[in-house]
């Protein structure tokens, strides 16, 4: 346990200096001292080692140099003129990247390796990683290393940082079907969520209310399921758009097209898709879940699923599968006379089975990997044991941490949601109790431990849209972003609000709309220009 | 559904509708049918629509001064809102449409506002101003009628509510009768700019949507323990010690805009000093002002409520509130005088002495009052009235007759209500509006379902009920959230405090309020969703 003293010496050290107590997710290992050196705008440079993997041309790192070099010093120009000339005895002019892997033209995936390893000392100012998506990380710890002085000089701290996730899936959910979230909001918290180190987006693209998706085989699901077909869609390029986005950032796009509930939107754009409900005898006009009893719908799921399959890059689909209501199938004759063909009787989470067993056949045709709601495993739908099972109720059928222990004994891995819904507000510091949440709590071998991959804060749409998504998700998301990253030991409240204060003002000074977390202020607040 | 839908196949028969009492309800019939149509907010008091509709023309369409109004285009209040109303009504559409005449006989061309009585162009708006207007839609030149300014101004938001666009694009308005007068004089928004520093662009904007709203008073809650922003010109130490930083300071330049522009919207601005607790800030910047707490009969090195014990006190309240007096030209001065912590007067052996000598045994709530009375006699001295929290009442400080007590204790206040109100008091209701306490879902409904005279007393007792006011405390809001956390929610509040007691249909509200905050939007306004859907114009935002 040399690592745990280690670490409380330096969360003491971190709550009284200055310098690093902005620092968030809070890294695996790190040691500061009180000596630092001046950064210098002017002359400072981010360089590739000459044996470096990655190298100038990198698109990932190149661009990322870039932003991170106007987030840094974009109000460097306001410095007192004068001081910027001052020579320091100790100065860091260049960061220097080391990759030890090429790979700057690939996509990150659930496999992706992002170690790295940040050492400013008296000799070297160091980044080294195993692939760009670890630099990524670092050049963001980096940029909160570093810190303005009273008179505008900008100064680093003698730093080691060994830092790696403690979880590779650390996702963040938005839902653009209960509302419509134009490009320009998902692409500005892509950019936060890296602040957060968070890498997975998983784009709950389509749903009830409305179906954005503008698809190119099916322009009809848009054209009618959309809220407005030209104002309120994302055309293909648009998603393009946001990968690459996502990508240059080390996020990977996760898009949810969830069936056979949730899909009314569906139903105006591709007639005969869902289950016509029926009152008495007759339809009733009303439509339920995708109708499960029909060659058409799988025709149809084939088709559109590959199209998805290789517009979203990303191994892995989200398949949703949960909320299945039942009572439209029930009501239906034709569905009934299935049932009874098929010797299901009265069960319809059979049916359900047979609808879901039938899509994923469909989706690993195409070599894709798959995400599912919780449900599917409650209702025992058999699965193929590489399937990633998402919990996200809270207390039904069981307590989440006892449904992640079911689904890791059963041997599937577990993604959770439950206790993250960022769009339940209550009054006060919420985040408190984000924060606390442990997703190892469970008993279970270190095996079936080791079956829970991570975990997504998620940002349900009924409430939420472009006027208040972004005081709404952040600082809060954060709380889940630390949880996922850093180390099981770091949950002390106090050092977490000082540091996540410290970090929200940091969120304000790059122009994100993050609210306060308590009273208080920042030296720069948000319309205050 | 208290008004028409403006379908002229519909209903060939004028639609008479309104007057509280003999409200004909279409449900659904409105919301159907005119998703973009007319969305009044708050429901004016008598509404009559026609079917017949007329076509406006940005190009062939202007708002102008009545021949026999006494305001003429020297009146800044409404040359600035005829200029505005025109941008609110055409917005950043109208430089598409061409000089296209539309046929005559269906299009209206031009708003005249008339103001009969005294215009009160130049004055600021108070207590006993007349909201009052009544709108005559015809073809080819509307009427805007009202006693004062400031019922001009109500009638010109009414005005922009009744224009929307068709599915063409093209504006349109029906013929319609609209007389309209508030249910309450006072109706507020309460901002807290100590808790967190609020950039003065974030308090113009919000005077915006509060027009939108008809509300008619910020209160501005300027200082408390936190932080003393508000920059004093006669003691500027307190700012320059107690402010968070020099640039989380209001200048008296930036007070004197957000005043005049208030006054322009015909808002009135409220301000709050509150004292003798809720003062930790005051302290850095005016030495011996605060009552040292004492631990083991040695002073602590922390600080209470405002000494009421010494002189020095009251001198230097006196020369702040003269100063304040002049600052803020509104009639009343909200002097707070809420939770107020007794332990540190009773640690302090000076306070024990002077309770003492006082035979005020140790009940501190006549130390409170004996306070409280001092500082409302100065308040009178420079000419103003005082606004207080309700403990001040509660605490049985002898009040002025006049005073006007404002409740926010959750807990019981109807009774309160009847109390302070059995005193003969004038009243505000705040305790069911603190907006700052979010929850999830639909809360504005709660907001909106309140009654503010449900509470037992006569009819004279109900008649103090002044109005009401939208909290928003500052512990969680700053400018990042303030907009969306205060708009559309604090519209509920707004119509119950204008709109008649008998609108209360909670689905018609919605109807009218999930458009109302489209307009909201469509204004620049960043107000959030009711629930699923969707905007036609949520690009501005």
């Amino acid at each position: 346990m040399a690592g745990s003293t280690l670490w409380f010496s330096l969360l003491l050290a971190a709550a009284t200096a200055g310098p690093a107590t902005a620092l968030w997710p809070w890294p695996q290992y790190i040691q500061t001292s009180d000596q630092r050196y001046a950064v210098l705008p002017k002359n400072f440079d981010f360089r590739y080692h000459a044996g470096s993997a990655a190298k100038p041309g990198c698109s990932v790192l190149d661009q990322a140099f870039q932003r991170y070099r106007h987030l840094l010093f974009h109000s460097a120009s306001d410095s007192p003129t004068g001081r910027t000339e001052k020579q320091y005895a100790a100065e860091k002019n260049t960061l220097t990247i080391f990759v030890a892997t090429p790979g700057c033209h690939q996509l990150p995936s659930l496999e992706s390796v992002e170690n790295y390893t940040l050492t400013i000392n008296d000799e070297q100012c160091f980044l080294l990683s195993e692939t760009v998506w670890g630099a990524l990380r670092g050049l963001e710890t980096f940029s909160q290393l570093i810190w303005r002085s009273a008179d505008g000089t900008f100064f680093i701290n003698k730093t080691d940082i060994v830092d790696f996730p403690r979880f590779p899936h650390r996702g963040l959910l938005l839902d653009t079907s209960r509302h419509y979230l134009p490009l320009s909001s998902i692409l500005d918290t892509l950019d936060v969520m890296a602040y957060n180190k968070f890498n997975v987006f998983h784009w709950h693209l389509v749903d009830d209310p409305s179906f954005p998706y503008d698809s190119v085989t099916f322009p009809e699901l848009a054209r009618k399921g959309s809220y407005n077909p030209v104002t309120h869609i994302y055309t293909v390029q648009d998603v393009k758009e946001v990968v690459e986005y996502a990508r240059l950032r080390g996020i990977r796009v996760v898009p949810e097209f969830d069936t056979p509930g949730h899909t009314l939107s569906w139903g105006l754009g591709v007639p005969g898709l869902l289950t016509p409900c029926y009152s008495g005898s007759k339809p009733s006009g009303t439509f339920g879940p995708v109708n499960p009893i029909l060659n058409s719908t799988y025709e149809f799921m084939t088709t559109f699923f590959l199209e998805i399959s290789s517009v979203f890059p990303d191994f892995y689909l989200h398949l949703g599968g949960d909320e299945v209501d039942f009572s439209c199938w029930k009501s239906n004759p034709d569905v009934q006379a299935f049932m009874k063909k098929k010797g299901f009787g009265e069960d319809f989470k059979q049916l359900e089975s047979l609808y879901i067993q039938m899509l994923l056949n469909i989706v690993s045709a195409y070599g894709k990997g798959y995400v599912v709601w919780q449900e599917v495993f409650d209702n025992k739908v058999k699965v193929q044991p590489d399937t990633i099972i998402h919990v996200w109720r809270e207390e039904a059928p069981v307590n989440y941490l006892k449904e992640l222990e079911l689904i890791t004994q059963a041997g599937f891995r577990a993604l959770l949601s439950a206790p993250w819904y960022l769009n339940r507000i209550t009054y006060g510091p919420d985040w408190k109790e984000f924060y606390m949440v442990e997703p190892l709590a469970f008993d279970g071998s270190p095996e079936q431990k080791a079956l829970v991959i991570g975990g997504e804060a998620c940002m349900w749409g009924e409430y939420v849209d472009s006027t208040n998504l972004v005081p709404r998700l952040w600082p809060r998301a954060g709380a889940v972003a630390e949880r996922l990253w850093s180390n099981s030991r770091v949950t002390d409240l106090e050092f977490a609000l000082t540091r996540l204060t410290n970090f929200r003002c940091e969120l304000l000074r790059r122009g994100v709309q993050a609210q306060p977390l308590n009273v208080g202020y920042c030296e720069q607040e948000f319309e205050q220009a | 559904m208290q008004q028409c839908p403006p379908s002229p196949r519909r209903l060939r028969t004028l639609c008479r509708l309104m007057l509280p009492g003999l409200l004909v309800l279409l449900p659904a019939l409105a919301a159907a049918r005119a998703p973009e149509s007319l969305a009044l907010w708050p429901l004016p008091l008598s509404v009559e629509v026609s079917p017949r509709q007329l076509l406006l023309a940005p190009n062939n369409f202007f708002i102008s001064h009545g021949p026999n109004s006494t305001a003429g285009p020297s009146c800044a209040i409404l040359q600035e809102a005829f200029r505005r109303y025109y941008e609110f009504i055409f917005g950043f559409n109208k430089q598409h449409y061409g000089p296209t005449r539309t046929p005559t006989g269906t299009e209206l061309q031009q708003l005249l506002v008339t103001v009969v009585l005294d215009s009160e162009c130049d004055a600021f708006p108070g207590i006993s101003s007349d909201e009052s207007y009544s709108l005559l839609v015809k073809e080819p030149v509307a009427m805007l009628k009202a006693n004062r300014v400031w019922g001009a101004l109500r009638g010109l938001e009414t005005f922009s509510q009744l224009i929307y666009q068709d599915s063409y694009g093209t504006f349109t308005i029906s013929e319609s009768t609209i007389i309209d007068s508030p249910r309450f004089p006072h109706r507020g928004i309460l901002i807290d700019t100590s808790r967190h520093y609020l950039p003065v662009k974030v308090i113009l904007e919000t005077l915006d949507a509060m027009s939108f709203n008809k509300f008619n008073v910020l209160h501005w809650h300027v200082v408390d323990d936190p932080s003393f922003p508000y920059q004093s010109i006669v003691f500027p130490e307190l700012s320059n010690k107690g402010s968070y930083s020099l640039s989380h300071v209001y200048t008296p330049n930036d007070v004197r805009k957000v005043i005049e522009y208030a006054r322009l919207r015909g808002i009135r601005v409220l301000p709050e000093f509150d004292s003798p607790g809720h003062t930790l800030s005051w302290g850095k910047g005016q030495n011996d002002l605060l009552t040292p707490c004492y631990s083991a009969e040695q002073p602590s090195g922390d600080f209470g409520p405002i000494n009421p014990t010494v002189n020095t006190t009251y001198s230097f309240l006196y020369k702040f509130f003269q100063e304040i007096s002049k600052v803020f030209p509104d009639q009343f001065i909200h002097l707070g005088g809420d939770e107020v912590e007794f332990h540190c007067w009773a640690s302090n052996p000076k306070i024990q002495n002077f309770m003492k000598q006082k035979g005020f045994g140790t009940d501190y709530k006549k130390l409170q009052s004996f306070y409280i009375q001092k500082l409302m006699d100065i308040i009178a001295a420079v000419n103003k009235k005082s606004i207080v929290w309700q403990e001040v009442f509660d605490g049985s400080a002898k009040l002025q007759p006049g005073t006007v007590v404002e409740v926010w204790k959750a807990e019981k206040y109807p009774e309160e209500l009847t109390k302070v109100t059995e005193g003969g008091y004038p009243v505000i209701l705040a305790a069911p509006w603190y907006l700052d306490l979010i929850s999830y879902g639909q809360d504005w409904k709660r907001y909106y379902q309140v009654e503010p005279l449900n509470f037992y007393g006569s009819q004279e007792q109900k008649k103090l009920v002044i109005g009401g006011e939208a909290c928003l405390w500052g512990e969680y809001v700053d400018a990042t959230n303030l907009t969306p956390r205060l708009w559309p929610r604090a519209s509920a509040v707004g119509e119950r405090l204008w709109s008649h007691g008998d609108v209360r249909g909670l689905e018609d509200a919605y109807n009218r309020l999930m458009r109302h905050r489209c307009r909201m939007v469509r204004r620049g306004i960043a107000a959030q969703p009711l629930f699923t859907g969707y905007c036609n114009y949520e690009e501005s935002i």
